[in-house]
């Protein structure tokens, strides 16, 4: 990898991070409305994930989805105007914060149904086999939306058809408020994929690189006809699970050890210790993320609101 | 013009749309190598090859969903659903996506997918397997939902939802596979969204659709014995609904009686009444009747079951209480 890439990853981590704070100050003011699910935290694991795909491969995601959008390749302005429920937002300020998207570049949302995109993922897939594409579905949800039943009959159905899917399951040990183990009977996720014969494998998911690896080799299996592959990433969001969490189910202990295990420390870390940058490249980086944040709330502020005909367009393609 | 069944029409449609253009393919239960619950896809398997006429499991979230997304990538989908009981279990999908993903996305997601279910009573297959709830879907903006009540119509209007670029509900009803009419040969469109004067008649408006349009036909054919001249009107499609044809007729006859084979609550009688009288009212000669079924799980009993569907003679009643 070049040294530029190198940069440009930790570029689109700090972006996020950024991205996501002032959206949450944002929100305090009441500027934005809804439901705001932060991603802080979890940042190296769609950096790492969507850093090694390739154009033709789709990328679909549940609500959390603000980072993704940002490795997607969405500008910050058009996600931050999204929030901000304007007509320049990806969504035309439709969808709001759970329903990012950009088809143009694969991105295929921002889903706020638990599970329920994961049959579509499904389907995205066997659109590239029957149209004979070589790409991969990448489908990423949370730990709790492995005990709806629309898992069972996305993965059932993939590994019957031997769809191109990666399902990666972000693991950050909550759904909402409910510890894993309390809600999935197996607190291993992974092994749930042994229940379709797939091939599953776990990975750090505060660690950008070995996200990145792993998801490399598992897209070049499945791109030479693997089938359906399953990756458990073991993360954690440093935020509550959306804005007014009370957070009674975890420690303050606990939270701390997580925040040790930053995903953005630990590969600044990195790129220090392997001499790929210098400690002022880094400062720049972070510099130039804000000024980017800024500008896209600047932008968001000053768009417009929808013109009143928007409400009746788009229920039909054919009207 | 041929004279064929409602099945051999929905086949017709399904097959020359296949042979026009390769993005057309079906899924879902028993579409392929059995040739389909209700016999539609008949050789399809053995003509189209299992790429095109995918055979699923029994789990309607993912044929739905997964209809959902192979229609993203720019295919034209048919998911069968071997019931339209069964949508329930592929409620979600069909409401919540298909009927939200082009709005919510502010337009940028287009879905041209077509599913088909086979709805109605009458067969004893008792209360889950019997029912009729074309309302329920009707209910939500973003979802095309027709009930074609002939064959010419069936295969018109599948035709025109394989090539429509929303997300259409295509809904069969059981005991009509077997009922005969003239069909065009060949590529024969009707849009979708157009209601449409079956009958012509000056002293009462029948509204009604699919297997209900049989049953008012019947009911016509004996009331212009005793001199009334029923005027039928078939909504075909629920959303979007076309009130044009409807109000045309009431403002001639002054009279309605609307025939659905749902239950009358909140539903397709009560939605048609109301657009009436807010857009017809001085036109109003007497109070609108409903026919429904009688608001119960459908019973197994085949006495029971007939007594709480709507018949030949609901209808002829409510004709002569609006008269």
């Amino acid at each position: 990898m070049e040294k530029r890439e190198y940069l440009d990853l930790y570029h689109q981590m700090v972006v996020i991070r950024r991205l996501e704070e002032r959206s949450a100050e944002l929100y305090q003011q009441g500027k934005i409305g809804g439901f705001l699910h932060l991603y802080i935290g979890q940042e190296a694991v769609s950096t790492g994930l969507i850093s090694v795909r390739r154009p033709e491969d789709r990328i679909i995601t549940a609500y959390r989805d603000h980072g993704v959008a940002i490795n997607c390749g969405l500008s910050a302005r058009e996600v931050m105007a999204e929030l901000l429920g304007k007509v320049t937002g990806c969504s035309r300020g439709k969808g709001g914060s759970m329903h990012l998207a950009d088809v143009k570049k694969n991105f295929w949302g921002g889903h706020a149904i638990v599970g329920a995109h994961l049959p579509i993922a499904a389907g995205l897939a066997l659109g590239d086999v029957y149209q004979n594409q070589k790409a991969v579905t990448v489908c990423m949800f949370g730990d709790g939306a492995t005990n709806i039943g629309y898992f069972h009959e996305a993965l059932n159905l993939s590994k019957v058809w031997n769809l191109p899917v990666l399902w990666v399951c972000e693991n950050n040990q909550y759904g909402m408020g409910t510890a894993v183990e309390r809600a999935s009977a197996v607190s291993e996720i992974r092994r749930k994929a042994d229940g379709y014969g797939m091939k599953s494998e776990a990975v750090d998911g505060m660690d950008l690189m070995k996200v990145r690896e792993v998801s490399a080799r598992l897209y070049e299996e499945i791109r030479n006809g693997s089938g359906p592959q399953f990756l458990e990433v073991i993360t954690y969001r440093f935020r509550g699970h959306s804005m007014g969490d009370p957070e009674r189910y975890r420690s303050a202990d606990e939270v701390k050890t997580w925040l040790e295990n930053d995903p953005i420390g630990i590969y600044h870390r990195y790129l220090l210790d392997n001499k790929i940058a210098t400690e002022e490249e880094l400062q720049e980086q972070i510099r130039l993320a804000e000024e980017e944040v800024n500008d896209a709330v600047a932008f968001a502020e000053a768009s417009p609101e929808p013109p009143a005909e928007e409400l009746f367009k788009h229920i039909f393609v054919e009207e | 013009m041929a004279r064929i069944t409602m099945r051999e029409a929905i086949s017709q449609a399904l097959w020359e749309e296949m042979e026009r253009d390769p993005s057309v393919f079906i899924m879902g239960e028993e579409v392929g190598v059995w040739g389909g619950t209700y016999a539609v896809t008949k050789g399809f398997y053995d003509h189209f090859g299992p790429e095109r006429v995918r055979d699923t499991p029994i789990a309607e979230a993912v044929i739905v969903g997964a209809a959902i997304g192979a229609a993203l990538t720019g295919l034209r989908p048919v998911a069968e659903l071997m019931t339209i009981n069964f949508a329930f279990s592929a409620m979600d999908h069909i409401v919540n996506q298909a009927a939200k993903l082009h709005y919510m996305f502010g337009g940028q997601m287009i879905l041209p997918l077509v599913i088909r279910a086979v709805g109605g009573g009458g067969r004893q297959l008792g209360a889950t397997h019997s029912q009729t709830p074309d309302a329920v879907f009707a209910h939500f903006p973003g979802l095309k939902v027709v009930a074609p009540g002939t064959p010419a119509d069936a295969k018109g209007m599948l035709k025109a939802a394989i090539r429509s670029q929303d997300p259409v509900l295509f809904i069969e009803h059981a005991t009509l596979y077997q009922t005969r009419g003239e069909v065009p040969e060949g590529d024969y469109i009707v849009p979708l969204g157009k209601s449409t004067i079956q009958r012509e008649g000056r002293h009462v408006t029948i509204v009604t659709y699919s297997k209900m349009l049989e049953i008012s036909t019947k009911a016509a054919d004996q009331l212009a014995k005793e001199g009334i001249e029923v005027e039928i009107v078939d909504l075909r499609s629920l959303r979007p609904l076309d009130m044009g044809p409807v109000l045309e007729s009431f403002k001639k006859t002054n009279r309605a009686v609307i025939v659905e084979e749902g239950w009358k609550s909140y539903g397709v009688g009560a939605e048609v009444a109301s657009r009436i009288y807010e857009e017809a009212f001085d036109y109003v000669d007497a109070p609108i009747k409903r026919v429904a079924q009688a608001e119960v799980p459908l019973p197994y009993n085949r006495t029971l079951e007939q007594m709480a569907l709507p018949q030949v003679e609901d209808v002829v009643k409510a004709v002569k209480e609006v008269l």
